[in-house]
């Protein structure tokens, strides 16, 4: 394992071993009393049960011992904690932005990244933010965790302690790509960081044209992608202008995606039915989108064809 | 010896009502046909659910994809965890063995209300039929997780009104078979069986149905909720909507925690008629097992917060949920010396359900102690949604429901259908099943503690040993229980006749006919002894000579 790759793997790695060396000491011995019973008392020797049917010492013993060991464990794990949720003020701030499902890091004045460069020996304060469901921010390596819920202003913090790549998680399920929604932070020396830092290109504070806003809040992105990834629905990429056959009234036909076409996709997805993607699965839009946003739609997905 | 031979009286097997055959069967209102009724649809569905378990682990014994793709995946795991969860572990013990042995051990005829007690079994057909349907119908199956987590189970395209309707359904069915049970516990006691004069099977029922009474209906709520998200875009959760997402996981929890109690105490009672029985020995620390079922009932309902520590609830109640959790700890390592002491100077004939208890002890005793690491704020940071909590959720539900389940089963088999299984077989499917089982979860502790997270369809090359492991483990496993179920179904009706009392058991369903006739006793018994009276030792000694 990564021993100590954070500054609050210690507290963790502490606590784990202190359980695990009861947890073992206590199966181990009860596993083996039982069996020694087994054959000890097995009814083939023939001796006659005895009938005693308790003992106040020995309920006190075993309430007592367990009720001390459990109020050590709960300590040990209380004191890995607390640091945990004791930001040092001069922390370097990152907000980490969940969004189905992708990560991305997002360092201030617009400047945004898909993968996590940190400073060595720095502390860094995450602050976790979602854009549409409940997502789990997880580096095993530095022993941090913290859900990514929307509306909530959560957070974490570590101070990295090797220069190296580590695995990122998303631990809080999100739907269809949740296992592919990993990356990776890289911990380098401070001027490295630097360095990179300034030639990151500033993209952030580029907003998002409108269609695009509305294709990703009205959940359009959950089934349909934007880089030619098929997923429940066909991919939006290059559909605008596209020739292909849907099926209408039962009929296969052979249609043009134009503006009236994707009209009615949005509104009636139920009439023309690509062919190869079953009815049923897209509702339809048509009280949750005025016409207005519909042409922006259409003009976003017009971009998406180079048109 | 046997009852059946002096008097007359119908075995309720083969009792002919109004109706006859299968008829006979789903109108008929006796406990003991109602607890095999519900033990045919859990058989059943706990083949089509741990069918879908093997698929998903053998899907997972390469990284990407490799016969069903990650949509598919999902709806496994979803409807996987609802039908082992809503539909065989919550209802599972206290249904199948509660309805049959409950009023034999305490000698009534029946429950408390008959009728309520089948309409209760409808119920439960009602949800389990809306359970499937919404695998089956056009939309896809549901894909949030048996937790339905809010905001994704709020915009989910996939069927999930369905299964939050089934889940409505079957809690509804849960309440009213806890209801009948309090009800009977209280009214129905044969005479001179005072509290502390009763098994501790009832016990364990008697807190159990408490939390299903009191706990059931915020769930209850809490789907509704949802449901009413989702069609009428009220905003309770989503923040879309201007909802809070934690207040839906307060609510689910506050139920779901009890629930694994509810899953777990009928199976603490059933282990605790075993030892008595195979060790011819008076139970040890009766009192105290008795109280601690209470006490963790109760205790139980202020730790849900432990499933929330890193969903940005307060740091004190942090600290105080997780200082409760192992406040209820406790009671459970206080039944595990109560049990292994039961055994100390007895007279212990090994035999299947011995077996089956001893195991049980042994995978609820890993189980418990993951529980710990979970419970510790420091390491519960590392491990939460990783495969270390499926593991010890599996060890905690099927290692130790699940195999007080076999327990019970191969306990009360020879009652409920007046045969005998054949040892032999049941040896080598428990061999399978214990080998099985342990290669398919103790892998996923130590990949879950290096980081591999739960609910995933794929995963990083570092974590295939792992999974390939389990993968192996499941195929053993489901070996297994395919050879505990021919085993037992085969010897339904070709095994050796059984007699009334098997294992020599003092408890009051082994004083009659086996199977036992349509009302049980001839004449309700009167209790004189606690329940576990095998005689002084003194007359033991003298029967042993003669
Ligand atoms: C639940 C999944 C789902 C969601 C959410 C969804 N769609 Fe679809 N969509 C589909 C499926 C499946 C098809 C293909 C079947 C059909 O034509 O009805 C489709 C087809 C389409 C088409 C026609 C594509 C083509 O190649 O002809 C358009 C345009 C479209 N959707 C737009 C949208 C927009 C805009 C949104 C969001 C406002 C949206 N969809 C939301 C599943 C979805
Ligand atoms: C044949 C036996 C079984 C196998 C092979 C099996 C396998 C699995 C697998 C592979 C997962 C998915 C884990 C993930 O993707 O992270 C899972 C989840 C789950 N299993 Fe099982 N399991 C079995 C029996 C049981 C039993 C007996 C129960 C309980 C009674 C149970 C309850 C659950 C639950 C609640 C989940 C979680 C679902 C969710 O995350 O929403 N399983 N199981
Ligand atoms: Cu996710
Ligand atoms: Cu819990």
């Amino acid at each position: 394992m990564f021993e100590g790759a954070s500054n609050l793997a210690a507290g963790v790695d502490r606590t784990f071993i202190l359980i695990l060396a009861i947890a073992v000491f206590f199966i181990v011995g009860i596993t083996t009393f039982m069996i020694w019973t087994l054959f000890k008392y097995s009814r083939k020797k023939n001796i006659p049960a005895r009938q005693f049917t308790g003992s106040v010492t020995l309920e006190i013993i075993w309430t007592v011992i367990p009720l001390i060991l459990v109020m050590v464990i709960f300590f040990y794990g209380w004191k890995g904690y607390a640091p945990m949720r004791k930001v040092p003020a001069d922390a370097m701030k990152v907000t980490a932005i969940g969004r189905m499902w992708q990560w991305s890091f997002d360092y201030g004045n617009g400047k945004l990244s898909k993968i996590l460069v940190l400073p060595i020996n720095k502390a860094v304060r995450m602050d976790l933010h979602s854009v549409d469901v409940n997502h789990g921010f997880f580096i095993p390596a530095f022993r941090v965790k913290e859900d990514v819920i929307p509306g909530y202003k959560n957070y974490l913090w570590f101070i990295p302690k090797y220069k190296g790549d580590y695995d990122i998680f998303c631990t809080s399920y999100c739907g269809l790509q949740h296992s592919g929604m990993n990356t990776k932070a890289r911990v380098v020396e401070n001027s490295v960081f630097v360095h990179w830092l300034d030639s990151l290109p500033v993209t952030g504070n580029i907003p998002d044209p409108e269609g695009l806003v509305l294709i990703k809040n009205s959940g359009c992105i959950a089934c349909h992608s934007l880089d030619g990834a098929k997923l429940v629905g066909p991919s939006f990429q290059g559909v605008y202008g596209k020739k292909h056959i849907v099926v209408t009234d039962g009929k296969e036909v052979e249609k043009v995606v134009d503006d009236a076409y994707i009209a009615t996709s949005i509104i009636d997805p139920g009439k023309d039915v690509v062919k190869g993607f079953n009815k049923g699965l897209m509702q339809s839009y048509r009280d949750k989108l005025t016409d207005a946003q519909i042409v922006q739609i259409t003009d976003y997905l017009k971009t998406l064809s180079g048109k | 010896m046997s009852n059946s031979e002096t008097h007359p009286q119908v075995s309720y097997l083969e009792y002919q009502g109004k109706y006859k055959g299968i008829l006979g069967w789903i109108t008929s209102t006796d406990h003991k046909r109602i607890a095999l009724l519900y033990l045919y649809c859990i058989i059943i569905f706990f083949f089509v659910a741990a069918f879908l378990g093997l698929t998903m682990s053998i899907e997972k014994m390469r990284p990407g994809q490799d016969f069903m793709n990650a949509q598919t995946y999902n709806g496994f795991f979803t409807v996987h965890g609802i039908i082992m969860i809503f539909m065989i572990v919550i209802p599972g013990l206290a249904a199948v063995f509660g309805n049959f042995a409950l009023p034999l051990l305490i000698g009534a005829r029946d429950v408390a209300f008959p009728r309520l007690n089948l309409f209760s079994w409808y119920l439960y057909v009602t949800g389990a039929i809306l359970a499937v349907l919404s695998q089956l119908l056009k939309g896809g199956a549901p894909d949030t997780g048996w937790t339905f987590y809010v905001p994704y189970s709020a915009g989910s395209s996939t069927n999930v009104i369905w299964a939050l309707t089934a889940a409505f359904v079957l809690g509804f069915s849960s309440i009213l078979t806890g209801l009948n049970f309090i009800v009977t516990i209280h009214r129905m006691r044969a005479p001179g069986m005072t509290w502390f004069k009763m098994p501790l099977f009832p016990w364990a029922l008697y807190a159990t149905a408490w939390i299903q009474v009191l706990a059931t209906p915020i769930v209850g709520i809490t789907l509704l909720m949802v449901i009413a998200e989702r069609v009428l875009h009220i905003g309770f959760f989503d923040p879309a909507l201007g909802g809070d997402p934690v207040l839906f996981q307060h609510l689910f929890w506050i139920y779901s925690h009890p629930a694994v109690y509810i899953m777990i105490l009928p199976a603490m009672g059933v282990i605790t008629e075993i030892f008595p029985t195979f060790s011819q020995k008076p139970v040890f620390g009766y009192g105290a097992i008795a109280i601690s079922s209470l006490a963790i009932a109760f205790v139980g309902y202020f730790v849900w917060g432990h499933h929330m520590f890193t969903s940005g609830i307060s740091y004190w109640s942090k600290w105080f949920f997780s200082f409760l959790t192992f406040i209820v700890a406790v009671p459970s390592a206080i039944k595990v010396f109560n049990w292994i002491s039961t055994m100390y100077g007895g007279s212990i004939q090994m035999r299947p359900p011995l077996l089956y208890a001893i195991s049980f002890v042994f995978l609820f005793m890993i189980g418990g102690f993951t529980g710990l690491f979970l419970g510790a704020l420091a390491t519960n940071v590392q491990l939460h949604d990783t495969t270390f909590v499926v593991a010890h959720f599996h060890y905690i539900i099927f290692g130790g429901m699940g195999f007080a389940f076999f327990a019970g089963l191969h306990y009360w088999y020879p009652k409920m259908f007046g045969r005998m299984y054949s040892d032999r077989w049941a040896y080598i499917a428990w061999g399978f099943t214990f080998v099985g089982f342990n290669l398919l979860y103790f892998p996923q502790f130590i990949i879950g503690i290096q980081g591999m997270p739960r609910r995933y369809f794929d995963y990083l090359p570092q974590f295939q040993w792992g999974h390939f492991l389990s993968g192996i483990g499941a195929f053993i496993l489901v070996t297994g229980l395919i050879l505990m179920a021919w085993n037992l179904i085969y010897h339904k009706k070709r095994g050796a006749i059984a007699p009334a009392n098997p294992w020599k058991g003092v408890t009051l369903e082994w004083q009659i006919a086996s199977p036992p006739p349509v009302e049980n006793f001839d004449e309700i018994p009167v209790i004189k002894h606690n329940p576990y009276w095998f005689g002084t030792e003194e007359e033991i000694r003298r029967e042993k000579k003669s």
